[in-house]
């Protein structure tokens, strides 16, 4: 395939818009959950492919509808992000950063393997199609642009909560100074859970999106892992507007490089692009150099 | 060099172990033999993680490395026809080149822990992308084999899988050369001045420690160690794939062996190393002789395996962050200062 400014460079820039509101949804709890615990889950992607299944499972197995299988999606993923925290990160509170990274790793094995054990390694899809909008020649899936809407609803939703809430302002708060908010009667333990749980149950809504346009297999999980990692980091850890533009840039480069090469060069291109960028800016996109 | 009686034993006793295999298991010795070789190579390739691991530079990009090593190798030797003895130095050259590259811009911007950890991964996700992408010559995700040379024993072509007895003297002096390199730095003053600079960069270099120069001839030297041993590990396996030798989940497996083993001591990551295929291998035939697991799992009995090592990570890392080797050490010091 060829590189030209046509229709499809067009299609593809688009479609990498809307992509870009995937990745940044999926950035955005692990984001939370590093900018108030001050943990990176290497296994968040792990958390979003057990969604995918506990979808799967209630939709296909159950044969609940849909929008009551999300539902369970989503809280099961919540509550195992809790469970996540209390057995794995709480006993490494004070340990070397290194030491919880390489815990959640663990977890990463482990969920993967409960969920080839569980489902098998087969390809699995809840069989839904939403079909595509057209506009003029081009034409894009309905999956993606309900998974863009809800992409950023849901930004702009966590930022009122984080700013007109109680429980928000606690949270956001402790990110802030974790030393000094347990000291004003703040109780971190519980607010470390609660964001716990606030980060899975959106690793479950992006599982929700994502099972409308993917199918589900136990490794999944490796394939998007590496890229929300790097769209968390480009923003600049913590930072969830610059996760939202790091995810913008980054589905740019995937998507051209894919309609211009094949796919693996256009994500080859994207994580040579980050390696670069941090290098250049190691504080992240929109980052302030401490 | 001395030679501590205690080590000059040890070392006798690998060299008759695979007599000893022989003798025991006359009907089964190639696959205890091969289980034993796999050990030992990776043990060689947990080591050199390990070496730049103690020091607090956590890569999670060593599959990159690994990768380098088995491809380029086989890459020269497929198409080339380069023999594998100047293939396997020009592989490293590349890993090593790829290691300084990442290396240098990494430690001149300060980045560490987590952000290094990150940074490492997307340096081997991209390597696995360019083997996958150039599927031409590497077979994409499908992998490829090294084309085989006469009767699949040969100095020139550096095979030798057709013979296990042969295999693992070579898997042998390989995870010697290894545990050697150890020694090396572990005797000399780099090591000090990396123990130092892994526990505080700003004071360390206000007594005069070039951080940077030293965290590279490490990283440098680490490469080199894993590009060796993917190189010979995909001599040995007669096959290359980019999950098996290259990906995000090699990289991951050579830490958490490594880390399991205990990366402070000399034989931690070889107990590691022990540890893991012991684990995996004897899980495995358990499972796969039950006949209630069969008959509740079927064939997906064999994750069960990486269910069980999933949770001792996490209990490892819990409760003994220093490995295995580590906390028996820490264990009979106590022991005896004690008694």
């Amino acid at each position: 395939m060829t590189c030209s400014l046509d229709i499809f460079f067009l299609e593809a820039v688009l479609n990498g818009i809307l992509l870009a509101g995937l990745l940044a949804l999926l950035s955005l709890g692990l984001n939370l959950v590093f900018g108030v615990v001050d943990v990176v889950w290497i296994c968040y992607a792990e958390l979003v492919m057990i969604g995918m299944y506990a979808i799967f499972f209630a939709y296909s197995t159950l044969d609940l509808p849909l929008p009551l299988a999300m539902l369970i999606g989503i809280t099961f993923t919540a509550l195992l992000g809790v469970a996540l925290h209390m057995i794995v990160i709480r006993p490494l509170l004070d340990a070397a950063p290194i030491n919880q990274l390489l815990a959640t790793g663990g977890v990463l094995f482990l969920l993967q393997a409960a969920a080839t054990l569980a489902f098998g390694i087969e390809f699995r899809n809840i069989g839904v199609h939403l079909g595509s909008a057209s506009l003029g020649d081009m034409f894009f899936s309905w999956g993606r642009i309900i998974t863009f809407s809800v992409a950023l609803a849901t930004m702009l939703g966590l930022r009122y909560f984080l700013r007109h809430s109680y429980l928000g302002l606690a949270i956001l708060a402790l990110s802030q100074d974790r030393h000094v908010m347990p000291l004003m009667g703040a109780d971190s333990r519980r607010l470390y859970a609660a964001t716990s749980a606030l980060g899975g149950g959106l690793a479950g809504l992006g599982a929700a999106l994502m099972v409308l346009q993917f199918d589900i297999y136990p490794q999944i999980g490796l394939q998007f892992g590496p890229l929300i990692f790097m769209v968390c980091v480009l923003g600049g850890l913590g930072n969830m507007l610059g996760g939202f533009v790091a995810a913008l840039v980054i589905a740019q480069f995937i998507t051209i490089g894919s309609s211009c090469f094949a796919t693996e060069w256009g994500y080859a291109i994207a994580f040579l692009f980050f390696i670069l960028m941090m290098f250049i800016r190691p504080q992240g996109l929109l980052g302030a150099r401490s | 060099m001395k030679l501590n009686p205690a080590y000059a034993v040890g070392l006798a006793a690998l060299v008759a172990l695979p007599f000893a295999i022989r003798a025991v298991f006359p009907g089964s010795e190639k696959y205890y033999l091969h289980i034993v070789i796999q050990m030992l190579l990776w043990a060689q390739i947990y080591t050199g993680w390990a070496l730049m691991g103690r020091f607090g530079l956590t890569s999670l990009g060593h599959g990159a490395f690994t990768g380098i090593g088995a491809y380029v190798t086989v890459m020269l030797w497929n198409f080339a026809g380069l023999t594998p003895l100047i293939g396997i130095p020009v592989a490293i050259v590349v890993a090593v080149a790829l290691a300084l590259l990442i290396g240098y811009p990494s430690f001149l911007q300060r980045i560490r822990g987590h952000y290094f950890a990150l940074l490492t991964l997307a340096m081997v996700e991209f390597v696995r992308l360019c083997i996958v992408g150039l599927r031409d010559f590497t077979g994409g995700s499908l992998g490829t084999q090294p084309a085989r040379y006469g009767d699949g024993i040969s100095f020139y072509a550096v095979q030798f899988e057709a013979d296990r007895m042969i295999a693992y003297f070579v898997a042998l002096a390989v995870w010697l050369a290894g545990i050697l390199v150890w020694v090396r730095v572990d005797r000399s003053m780099d090591r000090f001045a990396l123990e130092a600079l892994g526990q505080d960069e700003e004071a360390a270099a206000a007594v005069g420690i070039n951080v940077t120069r030293e965290k590279l001839k490490i990283t440098a030297l680490s490469a080199a160690m894993c590009a060796f041993g993917g190189a010979i590990f995909a001599q040995y396996q007669m096959y290359i794939g980019p999950d098996t030798i290259a990906g995000f989940g090699v990289s991951l497996n050579i830490v958490f062996g490594a880390v399991a083993g205990g990366i402070g001591v000399m034989l931690g990551p070889t107990i590691g190393a022990l540890f893991t295929q012991l684990l995996s291998e004897g899980l495995r035939m358990f499972f796969q002789g039950s006949v209630t697991l069969n008959a509740m799992f079927g064939s997906r009995v064999l994750s069960l395996d990486t269910l069980i090592y999933g949770v001792l990570l996490v209990l490892f890392i819990i409760h003994m962050p220093r490995g295995i080797v580590g906390t028996a050490m820490e264990y009979w010091r106590k022991h005896k200062r004690g008694s």
